[in-house]
């Protein structure tokens, strides 16, 4: 059963995001449960660079299995502030944990009316029937 | 003539045919049609069936073929070469020609995309990346790249991929090879990338260039140290690449040493001929940090399931069948074999054995410098390690002299002469070359010479402190097969862990496993077609002449073009050198900007690959349920386009292996809006005689030599991607800046280094053709179509066939739909394809075109027995399949999971619930093939990336 979590938000590409702290610009992106069952062992995330910034959509990570490569869209458009060091050595968290240990990284949203655009837990659900 | 006789003349075809006639009569009757002109009417549309068929030639047999090419290879002068410039003279140790390059075992498997049945050439493509690793001084290697030249510009793109200055400036060093330089120049016209050539000293003074190449040893056979250069360099964060020749690198430390970021080269001179420009293995190498950027194959170690160690290909994602335009490079069949071959001299002479290679072809470059100095001559270079410029006064006469004595030097270079020495000179060699410089009577003694350089401290010529002060090739396997029983032995055993088309048919769609037949192979080791430099004096060539001018005949008579260029050595480089021709016709228009290139979502990966090179814009096309292209969908994309409409990329037969009906239709949508098309002749084995490109309605095609006309996959390469065009497109073929004959090459960026690309392998396709006929030829393409229909019908009751065409036949290749028995039992088709390991067959392609699929080619070459056998075995797996899903074996423990079953499953105790005759001996098969490894751990082998050796403990 694909777990989804009912209080974040999602693009149909298949990025969770997550709002740092109630009143942040700040948000914590990753992908969903059903994106890393359908992409398999992943074995490399290539990770933004931090203060790069991204538009909305934009292509700005990879995750790799032995046999497919996804790419990671920017949720919001803004600026990498942080990114998960710790799916350098180990990216099967995003497989094993992928709304809490396997986040992938954090992003200063510019556009904050973006976030209203993203998809509920509930709307999410219905895309990946 | 009378019909024994006309018999005589076909005798070739029915050995090349697989099906006798009386087995292509029943497979006739099975699929319901009563001739094979009804089976080609009934499956092509007919719009594109050929009237008339193109007549290129009467069949001859074998024997006759070889007598004919005989007197055109002799036409061809063997001189001794030491022009240089990346290709010198070697011996082949002939226990490696015999056994590995003259043997079916190895030159008939194809990439090692199944490891299982593929440990042999996995092993022999590691050793090759050990040797890359110790000698370039960088961790990660590649199983090879093309030519020197096309590395180097791989490297330029990898540059610029990895690199974090945003600029498009990219500096080479003026004593790169010139062939090197011209087919990085074809590269970074399409990248708008703009080249500046300076003294490699000068690079400090630019400012703003994202890479650098230089090369280790100048052109003119000056050895740099960069050393200090490069640090200095690298505080830009410059990406620095080093071109290096192999066998200097036995001696002089790795440019990876020195802070270079790529190195790469040629490793013709381990083992491989000149073979008048190819085939001949690049080696290329990089740091830790860049290894998802890199280009080409890579080995990797990892593990089975059962916690031995097995080989398998590594980080496939970054290649073109995954990454599509994303793809680190377009390259997908590389020069496996050379690279191979590469990897057995090593191991052969081992490390003590290449020193002393090494060292007398220095020592002997030594005397000759000293000879000459002696001699009044002045050296133009003050370090070497085989090649010196001579400055001369009376080059004419020099020349004349070398010529006079069957001699050619390097005459390209101002008042000087280039010499490059191999390891094929003898010291009666450099007694001659002194005749040829200093006249004779010049009254030089060799030994003299010799004893003078060992009294004033060895070689003066290679700087000491570039010299290697670490051992190299530690490895046990570089130390034990010195003798040729050994040797012998360890070819033998890797050979016989893998399957080629020696064991069985090796039925992957797409790929076109025919027969590579003996006779076809004979000539590849006459010296007339391999003692020969690609920069020799046209004089020289005539035999490669006429062989040329006749194969690019054929190939327009069978494509109904008006030229051909064979310089591509790959069925990608024809993709690149395809498109960049429509490029050039669209620039000469004033068109610049028709950059889309439509491609639909059924191509192979290597397409979108390709078009990213040339710097197009991809722009996908639907395919509907049927597999065909959606017109409605091409037409909107084509006139969205406009006036930037660049081409369209398409395969005919298609990808999903069906006589699209739509296709001149396809073909004039693309033209009404300006646009060229492409056609990919992945598929050219269904077409000759039948329909060409041409009638189809396109503008230009590569035809994979290593398919359709009979070169051997070479368990990866080397291939052969000719392109054939219209008669608008002539001028815009690629050409080569050094050589230029008319009428067959003419003055134009090249595509790689040599002329006409991997030459040496022509002789494999003119024998074919030669044999063949024009009859024989459509013969071949007939069968292909019959036996997959056959195929088709048989296996359609058992498994569901995916898409069929016209009267619900298909081309000469199947699909057969897996995805309900995933879903619903949940044994899928990489269960199948490791079961088919225990039955003695190689998978069929897996997974392309459609995932959770296969496709299966027989080709022409293979019988209604063997075809027959296939059928069974995958019969029988289904009643396997059916066992499971009736409960009698578990999901978890069964012959399909289970599978590939080893010997070391044998030996353990036995206690699966099926019993041992089922794993190892489901159907009786004369020749048992044992897998040598279970099934292998892929997560492991990317987590863990290792592209050398385990260090012996």
């Amino acid at each position: 059963m694909t777990k989804i979590i009912s209080d974040y938000k999602y693009r149909s590409t298949h990025e969770w995001v997550k709002r740092l702290s109630l009143n942040s610009d700040i948000y914590i992106v990753g992908i969903t449960d059903y994106a890393q069952n359908l992409i398999g062992d992943i074995v490399f995330i290539e990770l933004p660079v931090v203060s790069t910034v991204f538009n909305i959509g934009e292509d700005c990570a990879v995750a790799e299995s032995v046999k497919t490569a996804s790419s990671i869209y920017a949720p919001l458009t803004g600026k990498i502030v942080e990114i998960n060091m710790l799916l350098n050595n180990t990216p099967e968290l995003v497989n094993t944990h992928p709304y809490d240990q396997g986040w992938i990284f954090k992003i200063e949203s510019f556009k904050s009316y973006e976030v209203e655009l993203l998809l509920d837990a509930v709307d999410y659900q219905n895309i990946i029937k | 003539m009378n019909k024994s006789l006309k018999k005589l003349e076909d005798s070739f075809i029915t050995r090349h045919i697989g099906p006798c006639w009386a087995q292509q009569k029943s497979m006739l009757s099975t699929i319901g049609i009563s001739s094979l002109q009804e089976l080609i009417t009934a499956v092509l549309p007919p719009e594109i069936q050929l009237s008339t068929i193109p007549h290129l030639c009467n069949a001859v047999p074998e024997h006759l073929a070889l007598l004919e090419l005989k007197n055109i290879a002799k036409k061809n002068k063997i001189f001794k070469s030491w022009i240089g410039m990346g290709y010198c003279g070697t011996i082949i140790p002939s226990v490696i020609l015999r056994n590995v390059l003259e043997n079916p075992g190895w030159y008939t498997a194809y990439t090692p995309y199944q490891p299982e049945i593929s440990q042999g050439r996995l092993e022999a493509l590691l050793n090759f990346q050990q040797i890359t690793v110790e000698l370039t001084g960088l961790p990660i290697a590649s199983a090879s790249l093309l030519d020197e030249a096309t590395a180097a510009a791989e490297a330029m793109a990898m540059a610029k991929r990895i690199s974090s200055i945003q600029t498009n400036r990219f500096f080479i060093a003026n004593d790169v090879h010139r062939q090197t330089i011209d087919v990085i120049k074809t590269r970074a016209s399409t990248l708008e990338i703009d080249i500046i050539i300076d003294h490699p000293d000068n690079a400090v003074n630019y400012k703003n260039i994202f890479g650098i190449l230089f090369q280790y040893i100048g052109t003119t056979g000056q050895i740099h140290n960069f050393s200090s250069l490069i640090p200095e360099l690298k505080k830009n964060k410059v990406i620095i690449s080093v071109a290096a020749d192999i066998m200097s690198l036995v001696l002089l430390n790795g440019p990876g040493i020195q802070g270079a970021d790529i190195v790469f080269g040629s490793a013709q001179r381990f083992g491989m001929p000149m073979g008048y420009g190819g085939p001949h293995a690049a080696f290329y190498a990089t740091r830790e940090e860049y290894k998802r950027s890199m280009p080409g194959r890579i080995i990797g170690v990892s593990r089975d399931q059962s916690g031995n160690i097995a080989f398998r290909m590594a980080l496939q994602t970054r290649e073109q069948h995954i990454r599509r335009e994303k793809a680190t490079s377009n390259i997908c069949t590389s020069q496996a074999l050379l690279a191979i071959v590469a990897g057995f001299y090593a191991i052969y002479h081992g490390p003590q054995g290449l020193k002393k290679i090494a060292t007398r072809i220095n020592r002997l470059t030594d005397i000759l410098a000293l000879g000459l100095k002696i001699g009044g001559l002045k050296l133009s270079n003050h370090t070497w390690f085989d090649t010196l410029t001579i400055e001369v006064e009376d080059k004419k006469n020099i020349l004349l002299r070398a010529l006079n004595l069957g001699v050619n030097l390097r005459n390209d270079l101002n008042n000087a002469v280039g010499i490059t020495l191999d390891e094929t000179t003898t010291p009666q060699d450099i007694m001659s070359l002194f005749s040829i410089f200093l006249e004779d009577g010049h009254g030089l003694d060799l030994p003299l010479l010799d004893y003078y350089i060992k009294q004033h401290n060895d070689s003066i010529s290679l700087p000491h402190d570039l010299l290697r002060t670490e051992p190299i090739l530690t490895h046990p396997i570089f130390n034990s097969f010195h003798s040729e029983t050994a040797m012998m032995r360890y070819l033998h055993r890797l050979e016989c862990r893998d399957l080629a088309l020696n064991s069985s048919m090796i039925p992957l769609g797409s790929c076109t496993m025919k027969l590579n037949a003996a006779v076809e192979m004979i000539p590849l080791s006459w010296p007339e077609f391999t003692e020969i430099h690609p920069f020799c004096p046209i004089d020289q060539i005539r035999g490669y002449i006429k062989l040329i001018s006749q194969l690019s005949n054929w190939f327009m008579l069978l494509t109904g073009y008006k030229a051909f260029s064979l310089q591509p050595n790959s069925g990608a480089q024809g993709e690149y050198a395809g498109l960049l021709t429509l490029r050039r016709y669209h620039e000469s228009r004033k068109e610049y900007n028709r950059n889309i290139c439509l491609i639909p979502n059924s191509a192979h990966g290597t397409n979108p690959a390709s078009a990213k090179m040339v710097g197009m814009k991809i722009i996908p096309i639907s395919c509907d349920n049927q597999g065909n292209i959606e017109l409605n969908d091409l037409r909107q994309k084509a006139e969205q386009a406009g006036q930037n409409l660049g081409c369209l990329m398409i395969t005919y037969p298609s990808t999903y292996g069906i006589f699209e009906e739509k296709i001149t239709e396809i073909c004039k949508i693309i033209h009404h809006y300006g646009g060229q098309v492409y056609l990919d002749g992945a598929n050219m084995n269904a077409q000759l005689g039948i329909t060409n490109p041409c009638t189809i309605g396109a503008d230009v095609v590569h035809l994979n030599l290593h398919k359709t006309f009979c070169i051997p996959h070479g368990g990866g390469g080397p291939g052969l991607g000719p392109i054939g065009v219209k008669k608008h497109l002539v001028n815009f073929l690629p050409g080569h800046k050094i050589i230029n004959i008319k009428g067959l090459i003419h003055s134009q960026h090249p595509v790689c280094a040599a002329p006409f690309g991997s030459a040496s392998l022509f002789p494999i396709c003119w024998m074919y053709i030669r044999m063949m006929g024009t009859k024989g030829l459509r013969l071949s393409s007939e069968i292909a179509i019959l036996n997959a229909n056959y195929i088709a019908k048989r296996i359609s009751t058992t498994y569901p066939i995916l898409y069929t065409g016209r009267n619900n036949l298909v081309a000469h290749e199947c699909i057969i739909d897996l995805r309900s028995l995933k879903s619903q039992i949940g044994i899928g088709e990489i269960d199948i394809a490791k079961r088919l390991i225990d039955y003695g067959f190689h998978a069929p392609t897996i997974s392309f075109p459609v995932p959770g699929t296969m496709m299966i080619e027989p080709t022409e070459s293979e019988d209604k027995i063997e075809i027959d056998n296939f059928i069974a075995a995958m019969i029988a797996i289904r009643e396997e399949i059916n066992l499971i899903v009736k409960g009698y074996w578990p999901l978890d423990d069964n012959p399909l999971v289970n599978a590939p079953h080893t010997k070391a499953d044998l030996a353990a105790q036995w206690n699966h619930p099926y019993s041992i005759k089922q794993a190892f001996f489901p159907l009786k098969r004369e020749n048992k093939y044992w897998p040598p490894v279970k099934r292998l751990d892929d997560v492991f082998g990317d987590k863990n990336l290792l592209c050398t050796h385990y260090p012996s403990s």
